[in-house]
């Protein structure tokens, strides 16, 4: 029997891991499937990691040490290249390396911090051929930043995400030329300073309302055809256009890595991917945790840490055998307002609500009522899907509470 | 000298020269490809028909339901996933009732076993995710499923195990008849002589056969469309699920792969490039719009990729296996059911050449066993640890999604026919097959190719040709 055991040793398990141990877990092991630690950081080498947390800017795998040493110096142990196969409901855990085989542990606490996947260009049903060239930019990421190689000179980009604007700037300095990048809504998923420091100050033109339609080259990729879409995304005929290229990158969107949670019964979130939490991160199997991208996308990783030691500090109350569990408040959402992390309060303590509206709004209210009553009201100029937000609910005002609703209004 | 070469590495070429090379035969297969099964053989229904559907009399009713009952044995020795999950035929009303009747007659005429025409509630009771307005069915239990690529590869890498050569990127471009052998040149002039040549060229097989002053044979390609869902849906249906044909066409069949995936599709359009696999944003619409037809509940949002295949659709309406010259054979127009005939077409063919007088002395050595591809991960956990124990790198997983580790990927590129490109590794082990189609794992499995075939890292291939994955080094360069 181990008492914690964290799957994933990306940002979110390490957080975890530190908080659990500064709360008194001694007993922790951190299963990680690549040869290091540090998850997708390692392969971001580009700055802005950390402002929010070490109020300075760094690259990922800097972030990441920062963790790692600590995890290292407290002898908090690990094991490598190591990938975890299966979970049950039962906190049983089957997983593969090359020194132990295939084995299990017995574990009383579980923190699933796996991450997520890119996805890829199947799952969006492009036409045309098959040929080499079209990577996500994730993978694109990887070859250039790991491997020292490049997939290509002439890119085009579809999806406006983060990880496709840092690979825009990211090819350009590596002397590809990026000659667009498409994104199907109206207005793009990423961070704007990554829109201006990436696009922007490169001079590659962001083509909204836009999407590739097919992709040519038999062997290679030797073009793409885009189209401007209307307002149901669906391409307009007479807008096709053919753009040479021998690189098609894909942003269009990351998905939580939730495979094994799915078979272990844990109930997952349609809109987020991830499992449904109380504030401490609990999902719907007692004493298993969740948090960081494998929960829900985050766009900082600053984000990731926090909600991850949250994720620890319970998991070793949980062992203690002291969570709390007193209240049950679900949190609901209107349409404006796609998603909120956690979805369930099980405590009166302060809680911070994490969440994403559906759409750009100006000037927007946001408004959290208990039954018909507004107990919470904050206004925000501008709110972007792309951008997540928090607003923090007092204990006192979770009092009475029997259901809670976010809304958002526009004036 | 060869005895006999075959021209075309697909299922058909791969059937043939596998039973072959239980004689005492010098083969070769050329394919111009950098792999096998990279033709119809790759993209299909993978489905081992009964036998109802073909004409009775006609040579693919004949090998339809010979090939199918052949097929079960040869999946076993070759170490390949089949499945006898059955078909069914749904009908909605009386018109599809009397189609359903009229393919059961077929079915019996062509000496299909066990078909039975069933009601709603038996149907309902068989699959409870037909659509609710379904109200007959033909239920032919003999019909199966198969993994196409797999069967291709197998049959070749045991043809291979068994003394038979292969090249690949071996294009035919001319045939030339000397007194006792053909020689046989390729587009970029390399050349083997044989004494017997099949032709076994799949939508090409028209000009290969023009190459031996046959001009009759005339084949069109016509394009057929998938999409693959996951896993996660592979347990929608566990029959073959078809519509009954009409005036409207086929209509489009849902079926679970050996796999655990679930396969929508084809389309039909005629075309006129015999190498235009692309998908369309038509076809795809087609197979998305009209899929929920027969089964009622399909996420769409589970698709993972879509493909496209060429049917190659001959000018007689049946298969056409004759010989027009002096000890050569064409296997053209094999459209569908010829994946289902393939061991029977090979059977076909082998009696042939031995009535031209080709001499057939039993192979000794013949072992028709080859080891299952995926032998390792259906091993038990001890068996696996054993492995592990003895091979460290089968202990460490490369492809995340579909769970293959090293050692299954090396084994892949050691074991005939080796794999050459990350997609010849993606047909042999699945890695890249996933839900993230090789995002993770691509620069890991170029490493693996490049160690062992000991070429550079930016010279491995998606598949063959100019099909580069790397254009180049970043300016600092690469770490090792
Ligand atoms: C390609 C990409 C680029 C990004 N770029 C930026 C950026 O430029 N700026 C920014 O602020 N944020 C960026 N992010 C987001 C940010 O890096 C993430 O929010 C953060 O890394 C998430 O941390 P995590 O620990 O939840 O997940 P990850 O960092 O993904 O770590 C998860 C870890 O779990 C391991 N794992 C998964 N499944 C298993 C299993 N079954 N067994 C064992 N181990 C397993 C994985 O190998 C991985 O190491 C990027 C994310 C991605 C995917
Ligand atoms: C959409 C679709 C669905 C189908 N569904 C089914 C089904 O469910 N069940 C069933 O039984 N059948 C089905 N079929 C039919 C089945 O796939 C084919 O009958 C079978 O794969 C044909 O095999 P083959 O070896 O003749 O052709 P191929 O697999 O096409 O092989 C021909 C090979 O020859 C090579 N070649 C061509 N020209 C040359 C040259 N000049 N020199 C060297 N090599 C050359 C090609 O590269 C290719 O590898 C389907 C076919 C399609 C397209």
């Amino acid at each position: 029997m181990t008492e914690l055991v964290i799957i994933g040793g990306g940002p979110a398990g390490m957080s975890a891991a530190l908080a659990a141990y500064e709360n008194g877990v001694r007993d922790i092991l951190i299963l990680e499937r690549d040869e290091r630690l540090g998850g997708i950081l390692q392969q971001c080498i580009h700055n802005g990691f950390g402002l929010h947390r070490f109020g300075e800017e760094l690259t990922g795998p800097e972030y990441a040490w920062r963790y790692e040493e600590r995890v290292r110096e407290l002898g908090i142990p690990f094991k490598l290249n190591t990938m975890v196969m299966n979970i049950t409901a039962d906190k049983e855990i089957t997983a593969t390396n090359s020194i132990d085989g295939i084995f299990t542990i017995q574990a009383k606490a579980i923190i699933l911090a796996m991450g997520c996947r890119e996805r890829s260009r199947g799952a969006l049903n492009i036409a045309g051929t098959r040929p080499a060239g079209v990577y996500s930019a994730g993978t694109a990421q990887k070859l250039v930043n790991m491997k020292g190689y490049m997939p290509g000179k002439n890119v085009v980009i579809l999806g406006s995400g983060d990880i496709g604007l840092i690979m825009a700037r990211r090819m350009s300095l590596e002397g590809a030329k990026v000659k667009a990048v498409c994104e199907l809504m109206p207005y793009s998923g990423g961070l704007a300073r990554n829109i201006e420091q990436c696009l922007n100050d490169f001079n590659i033109p962001l083509l909204l309302s836009h999407t590739v339609v097919k992709v040519h080259g038999k062997k290679r990729v030797e073009g793409v055809t885009i189209a401007k879409v209307d307002q149901f995304g669906k391409p307009i005929e007479d807008t096709m256009e053919f753009i040479e290229c021998d690189t098609l990158l894909l942003s269009v969107g990351l998905i939580p890595e939730n495979e094994i949670s799915r078979s272990a019964g844990i109930d997952i979130n349609r809109i987020t991917n991830g499992a449904y939490v109380t504030q401490s991160r609990e999902t719907s199997i007692p004493g298993v945790f969740a948090c960081g991208n494998v929960l829900h996308v985050h766009d900082l990783v600053d984000y990731v840490s926090e909600e991850a030691e949250i994720a620890g500090e319970n998991a070793a109350l949980y062992i203690k055998g002291e969570l709390k569990n007193d209240i049950d408040i679900p949190i609901e959402t209107d349409g404006k307002v796609r998603y909120t992390v956690p979805q369930r309060i099980t405590a009166k303590e302060d809680t911070k609500i994490f969440f994403r509206v559906a759409n750009v709004y100006e000037n927007a209210t946001i408004k959290v009522y208990n039954g018909d009553e507004i107990i919470f009201k904050t206004s925000k100029s501008k709110v972007a899907p792309g951008e997540m937000q928090c607003i923090t609910l007092k204990a006192q005002l979770l009092q009475n509470a029997e259901k809670l609703r976010i809304g958002l209004e526009v004036f | 000298m060869y005895d006999v070469a075959i021209i075309g590495g697909g299922v058909v070429g791969g059937m043939l020269a596998r039973a072959l090379s239980s004689y005492k035969l010098k083969l070769c297969i050329v394919e111009k490809e950098n792999d096998v099964a990279m033709g119809a053989s790759k993209a299909n229904s993978a489905i081992v028909h009964a036998g109802f559907d073909a004409e009775p009399g006609t040579l693919k009713a004949k090998l339809n339901v010979r090939g199918s009952e052949m097929m079960e044995q040869v999946a076993k020795e070759l170490g390949v996933k089949y499945k006898r999950n059955g078909s069914l035929v749904v009908g909605f009303n009386d018109d599809d009732k009397k189609i359903i009747e009229e393919l059961y007659e077929r079915g019996i005429k062509n000496g299909v076993k066990e078909l039975s025409i069933i009601e709603s509630s038996e149907l309902h009771t068989l699959e409870a995710n037909i659509s609710p307005d379904a109200t007959c069915a033909l239920n032919a239990p003999t019909g199966a499923i198969i993994c196409p690529y797999e069967l291709t590869i197998a049959a070749i890498g045991n043809a291979m195990d068994n003394g038979a050569d292969l090249k690949v990127n071996f294009e035919v471009s001319k045939l030339n008849l000397c007194n006792e052998f053909y020689e046989i040149t390729s587009t970029d002039g390399d050349m083997i002589k044989a004494k017997y040549v099949v032709n076994a060229a799949g939508v090409n097989a028209d000009s290969v056969a023009a190459m031996a002053n046959e001009t009759d044979i005339k084949i069109h390609p016509r394009r057929g469309e998938y999409v693959l869902l996951d896993k996660t849906s592979g347990g929608l249906v566990s029959h073959t699920i078809f519509r009954t044909p009409s005036a409207m066409g086929k209509g489009i069949l849902v079926t679970p792969t050996v796999d655990g995936n679930l396969l929508l599709g084809p389309t039909a359009k005629d075309m006129e490039d015999k190498s235009d696999t692309a998908t369309t944003a038509d076809g795809l619409s087609n197979v998305l719009a009209n899929c929920s037809e027969t089964t009622v509940g399909i996420n769409l949002r589970d698709t993972i990729t879509s493909f496209c295949g060429l049917r190659a659709v001959g000018n007689t309406g049946d298969f056409i296996i004759n010989s027009t010259a002096e000890r050569f054979i064409n296997a053209a127009g094999i459209e569908s059911p010829g994946l289902s005939a393939s061991p029977a077409i090979a059977e076909y063919i082998i009696d042939m050449l031995l009535s031209m007088g080709l001499e057939l002395t039993k192979n000794e050595k013949f072992n028709p066993i080859r080891k299952p591809a995926h032998l390792f991960r259906e091993s038990s956990v001890a068996e696996r640890n054993r492995i592990i124990a003895e091979n460290r790198a089968y202990g460490r997983i490369i492809c995340r999604c579909e769970g293959v580790s090293e050692g299954e990927i090396r084994e892949a590129i050691r074991t005939n026919p080796p794999a050459r490109d990350l997609d010849g590794v993606k047909r042999r082990t699945r890695a890249q097959m996933g839900r993230c189609q090789g995002g993770f794992c691509m620069p890991y499995i170029t490493e693996i190719l490049s160690e062992e075939l000991g070429v550079t890292y930016d010279s491995i291939t998606k598949n063959g040709g100019n099909s580069k994955l790397i254009t180049g080094k970043t300016k600092e360069g690469c770490e090792r």
